[in-house]
């Protein structure tokens, strides 16, 4: 029978999440890792069982976690992410020049066809690719060396590159999203990359339309449409239909357009989900009602998903790797907050109960629909 | 027999209960008793020392016999009665965070 498998990351561990194709009655295991940042645990397309792990510490530094048993148990593998040649510098808070330095991996994307092939993610913002299933890590050194890096600062979280999309039909074209220099593509399996914000407009930043700099929270795709993207900037939710070349704004009658998630239907190419955030000085939902919005239009006509959602006195945030959807009939789509509670809705976001209430904050959450 | 004390998190990655005993050849400094500690617990290797500079992480000391030696060069001798097992060269992460 099939099933789901939420995996969740939090500031003090992970926790697997499993049920059956109901969606009813929940399995919590867990914390793994327990004490440690887990940034995000991520599963091989290829292979379910096959999980890799993000573990991180401000005292013993970054580790890399792979289970092979869909994650009862799990193995220490490289933890070793070392910039290609000498790393240069970029652009530090204050606009000074400052070395570029690993701190932590912030996403991990399992390949699309091979379970040993994963991408990392990292601050200060990098991609490596480990083909050994996590045991060596080498850096896809075009990207940074693009002649804007020295550019590239970070934002009030620093430096991180947090997105990585895969193209379903395209194994060379992969498109990453960095806070704060924007998104990238490359059409060349990581050689080289070109920048991807044209139509962004911030105005946080000295030229609102510059090539980079723009704080990009999220993009999404739908597999089916590769050259659709979704994003939710730190302010306004944009959509491509070119594979990045131009961008439109798409907030609409969002009550706010700022906020971290942003994802897409399973089934359903043109529905979108955003969770509005106040603003970027107040990190909480508006009027304290935790509010999921849904787009059955490819963004522009929003609609306020609230049943089963808090309405009042709600304060939480949804981070920007913190939302997810299977690919049951229907949907499920599932996020977690930071205060601990992990959202599911088994019908396209309808309605939503909490399948736990009480973790630590969730940095994430992916979902694994199982055979 | 040299023998290490790790905090609660390393020992929890590291599958290890208690103290760890270790056989350091040749003179026994901070960086052989690192070395002979990453040699038999790989997984260790860059969450005491980073990977390539071999320094200390800020957040980690290293004490034994009542003294800080987070600050000793790594070629140093250690105290003998760390050397002879009498006393345990300790790891020890900064009492801080939430």
């Amino acid at each position: 029978m099939s099933g789901v498998r939420v995996l969740v990351g939090t500031r003090k561990g992970a926790f697997v999440l499993t049920s059956d194709a109901k969606r009813e009655k929940w399995d919590i295991s867990g914390p793994h890792f327990a004490g440690w940042e887990i940034y995000h645990v991520k599963g091989s397309p290829a292979d379910p069982n096959r999980l890799y792990a993000s573990q991180s510490s401000g005292w013993f530094g970054q580790m890399m976690q792979r289970s092979d048993d869909g994650g009862k148990t799990w193995e220490p593998v490289g933890n070793e992410f070392k910039y290609d040649g000498v790393p240069g510098t970029h652009q530090w808070y204050d606009g000074t020049q400052h070395p570029w330095e690993f701190k932590r991996v912030w996403h991990l994307e399992p390949s699309l066809a091979d379970p040993d092939t994963v991408y990392a993610g990292v601050e200060d913002a990098a991609l490596f690719r480990s083909v050994d299933g996590g045991r060596t890590w080498q850096e896809l050194p075009g990207l940074r060396g693009h002649e804007s890096g020295p550019r590239w600062s970070p934002g009030a979280g620093g430096m991180g590159l947090h997105t990585i999309l895969l193209d379903p039909s395209n194994p060379a074209r992969i498109f990453i999203a960095i806070s704060a220099a924007g998104v990238f593509r490359t059409d060349d399996a990581g050689k080289t990359w070109r920048p991807a914000n044209r139509g962004l407009h911030s105005q946080y930043i000295p030229d609102p339309t510059a090539e980079v700099g723009h704080c990009v929270h999220r993009i999404a795709m739908h597999p089916s449409r590769p050259n659709t993207l979704f994003m939710q900037k730190h302010w306004d939710v944009m959509r491509s239909d070119d594979a990045g070349d131009s961008w439109q704004e798409v907030s609409g009658n969002l009550p706010t357009d700022f906020g971290f998630a942003i994802d897409v239907h399973a089934h359903e190419p043109e529905t979108i989900y955003v969770v509005p955030i106040k603003s970027d000085s107040e990190h909480f939902p508006p009027d304290g009602k935790l509010r999921v919005f849904r787009s059955r239009t490819g963004g522009n006509e929003w609609e306020p998903l609230t049943a089963g959602l808090p309405q009042s006195d709600c304060y939480v945030n949804v981070l920007r790797d913190a939302m997810a959807v299977d690919a049951l009939d229907s949907c499920g789509v599932y996020f977690g907050t930071t205060g601990g509670q992990v959202y599911a809705s088994a019908n396209s976001g309808d309605s939503w109960a909490p399948i736990v209430r009480d973790l630590p904050a969730v940095l994430s959450v992916e979902v694994q629909t199982l055979p | 027999m040299i023998r290490v004390v790790l905090p609660f998190h390393l020992r929890t990655l590291a599958h290890i209960n208690g103290e760890v005993k270790l056989r350091v050849e040749g003179p026994a400094t901070q960086r052989s008793v690192l070395d002979a500690l990453e040699a038999s617990y790989p997984m260790l290797r860059g969450t005491i020392r980073d990977h390539g500079t071999l320094r200390r992480r800020p957040f980690l000391r290293f004490f034994a016999c009542e003294q800080d030696l987070s600050l000793e060069p790594p070629d140093a001798p250690i105290p003998e009665a760390v050397a002879t097992g009498a006393e345990p060269f300790l790891i020890v992460g900064a009492i801080a965070g939430g």
